[in-house]
């Protein structure tokens, strides 16, 4: 660790200032080690809980384990066995994929059209509507659920085609794609006229002189021009909608095949009660998709966030 | 859903360009107006068929998944392309004056439903009674300046807005500036710390009971990592969530845990990005380390600073996950927020008035914040 002296021809851009820091350099490096330890504990004790067998569960707390961990008799994967059989968690990681995914690629297109519209397109009304779309941002959602939720069972007894009177929208996942969409527009729309706006405007102009039309431009322009602004915010609208309680929970229900993960882990806390073993077998489970999804497409999510930002 | 999604925004981009009679005007051959509407007649059969499906609950679940994912992806994907070819008809004059709303038509289609709509509906809902029958006047809003849990839930969260965005930003500004500075490992430190983005807050109130757990004397030991310190110094366990006041402190804790990561991500990419010449320069000039901190980055990056707090602010007025799932009663422990009250009156005590109230007040209340946006927005704009 104190080999800076032989490191610093190694970085020698970095090597003019290293006197001044290297006395700072140890406090920094503690500081950093204490704020990863103390960020770390909860999640540690998540981990360790969810591999621990019941009665070491219930008889002593998540960190003895850390003192005897060759104790072979507290460890078990059983826990993961329960959460997965019990409680239809398989089929509820399904259904979080099947409402995830859509919900996370429908609004990422509809928002950079509209976010390309709003940058490179010239029309009546852009600058009141983007602003409006932004103001948007800070709707409570929850503002939204009761009205949103009478006008889907209306909107249904309203329609002319195959009307179910108990077909409420709790099996709906083409209601929570849209619900879902509408209550990440403004966040992308936002972020990705960041982006979009902030590219050079001369490929545009070259290709609008070449000829092409807007979709193309946008199609094989934009698109792939943009892909660290899409995956930033896929990242993001991903982990939200995967993670989200409240409006799976109202638009598809707390009970039946179409529920989700984290309403099956609410299910779960309610049905087992103190079980540590098992809720939290189950929260690792329904992190662990999140967490795929961010480190294999992490690198992109700061340059695409921030495009914007940086520059302003 | 689709369809109706389908059936608002289509028609649209002809509207403001009095679309039918501009379609026979157009140079377009009968040929193609013919494959568009065929188009779009297979693409909605096509999505009857698959949306029955998806509402089949005995369907298999892998076939659900595919199915959704094609017709969610594909299918907004397809409603732009077949508007971009409507559009295509169009007579050449109006063509590039309607197609900025076929692009933004759909965006502005949702956010008016699900956003838009909402907000005025809630507006009107607050001025009821309970069940929405009754015109009520003020009521509702004397409610919520007057009642006990109420005012408490206004100043709780008015502590949430201040201490959770200061702590969030503080650290992970702290801690980005520190970071920067490690030879290695930095890629690791930044992943633990922004590990806690990726937890529900489903999943958090687990997570922290692992932390904040009590059990008095005869009910088993003590699970919580707390009251393990605190029986290791020879002292009572305590009843963390329901220690007035410093129990709000406790709960903001969670919050500042999940959302620090967010905030030390985007700092540091800003951090990263000012060129090196300029902080070098300073330190030539014999600046110290401290100084190179609160006289160059800091200003250099406050417009990221700006988003980020403007985030967090945001995002500390909704919450009411946090207290909701706690199983300590949030009235008796003096934890309630407003975003809180407001879900307890709509779901729970089922007065939608009051509800809407509190929803409405919330609203008012991040207007400043909004407006402070805009005008940022617009001097960007001005700069581009």
């Amino acid at each position: 660790m104190s080999a800076t002296p032989v490191s610093a021809p190694i970085e020698p851009e970095r090597s003019g200032n290293v006197g001044d820091v290297r006395t700072g350099g140890w406090l920094i490096r503690i500081t950093i080690i204490v704020i990863v330890l103390l960020w770390s504990i909860p999640t540690l004790g998540v981990l360790i809980t969810s591999f621990r067998a019941e009665e070491f569960v219930n008889t002593s707390g998540w960190w003895t384990a850390l003192a005897k961990p060759f104790e072979a008799a507290q460890w078990t994967i059983e826990n993961y066995r329960v959460a997965i059989e019990g409680q239809e968690f398989g089929s509820a990681f399904m259904n979080s994929l099947a409402m995830a995914i859509p919900a996370t690629v429908i609004p990422i297109t509809i928002a950079a059209f509209a976010a390309y519209a709003f940058s490179w397109m010239e029309f009546r009304g852009r600058y009141v509507m983007f602003v409006t779309v932004v103001g948007l941002l800070v709707v409570p959602l929850q503002m939204a659920l009761i009205p949103i939720l009478k006008l889907f069972t209306q909107g249904i007894m309203l329609g002319d085609y195959i009307i179910v009177p108990d077909l409420d929208l709790n099996q709906s996942f083409v209601g929570i794609w849209l619900a879902h969409t509408g209550f990440g527009l403004p966040l992308a729309v936002y972020l990705l006229r960041n982006y979009i706006g902030s590219l050079p405007s001369s490929i545009i102009e070259s290709a609008r002189i070449d000829g092409a039309d807007h979709f193309t431009i946008f199609w094989r322009l934009i698109i792939p021009l943009s892909i660290p602004a899409l995956a930033a915010f896929a990242i993001f609208q991903f982990m939200w909608v995967w993670n989200d309680l409240l409006v799976a929970y109202v638009f598809l229900g707390g009970a039946g095949k179409n529920i989700v993960l984290t309403v099956a882990l609410r299910n779960l806390v309610g049905s087992t009660g103190e079980n540590w073993q098992i809720l939290t077998a189950a929260a690792f489970i329904s992190m662990s998709l999140p967490l795929i999804v961010f480190f294999s497409l992490q690198r992109y999510f700061v340059r695409g966030l921030t495009a914007g930002a940086v520059k302003g | 859903m689709e369809r109706t999604d389908e059936r608002t925004t289509g028609p649209e981009p002809a509207d403001p360009g009095d679309g039918a009679p501009a379609t026979e005007r157009t140079s377009a051959s009968p040929l193609r107006i013919a494959s568009v509407i065929i188009g779009a007649v297979v693409a909605v059969a096509l999505f009857l068929v698959a949306f029955d499906y998806l509402r089949d609950p005995n369907a298999n679940r892998a076939t659900v998944v595919g199915l959704a994912i094609v017709v969610g992806v594909g299918g907004v994907f397809l409603l732009f392309w077949m508007m971009n070819r409507v559009v295509d008809l169009l007579s050449e004059r109006l063509r590039e004056r309607v197609r900025p709303y076929v692009f933004v038509g759909p965006a502005l289609v949702l956010l008016a439903v699900f956003l838009v709509y909402p907000v005025f509906n809630t507006i009107f809902i607050s001025f009821e009674n309970g069940n929405s029958t009754e015109f009520v006047g003020l009521d509702n809003y004397k409610f919520v300046f007057t009642d006990v849990n109420m005012l408490r839930s206004i100043r709780n969260t008015a502590g949430w807005l201040i201490l959770v965005p200061l702590a969030a930003v503080s650290i992970g500004l702290a801690f980005a500036t520190m970071a920067d500075k490690l030879r290695r490992g930095e890629a690791v430190a930044k992943s633990l710390i922004f590990l806690p983005m990726a937890i529900s807050f489903a999943g958090a109130s687990i997570t922290w009971q692992l932390i904040y757990s009590y059990r008095s004397q005869g009910f088993g030991s003590n699970i919580g990592l707390l009251n393990g310190i605190m029986l290791g110094l020879g002292q009572d366990p305590v009843k963390w969530l329901e220690l007035q006041p410093w129990n709000n402190l406790f709960l903001m804790v969670i919050m500042v845990w999940m959302q620090t990561g967010f905030a030390m991500v985007v700092l540091s990419a800003a951090i990263k990005a000012i060129p090196d010449e300029i902080i070098e320069a300073a330190r030539i000039d014999g600046a110290s380390e401290l100084q190179v901190f609160w006289r160059i980055m800091v200003p250099t990056i406050v417009p990221t600073i700006v988003v980020v707090t403007t985030y967090m602010v945001i995002n500390a007025m909704k919450v009411f996950d946090i207290v909701f799932v706690q199983p300590a009663n949030a009235e008796n422990n003096g934890t309630v927020v407003m975003a809180e009250r407001m879900l307890r009156w709509f779901f729970q005590l089922n007065h939608n008035g009051r509800g809407a109230a509190v929803a409405v007040v919330l609203f008012v209340a991040v207007i400043p914040v909004m407006i402070w946006n805009m005008r940022r927005f617009r001097e960007q704009e001005a700069i581009r």
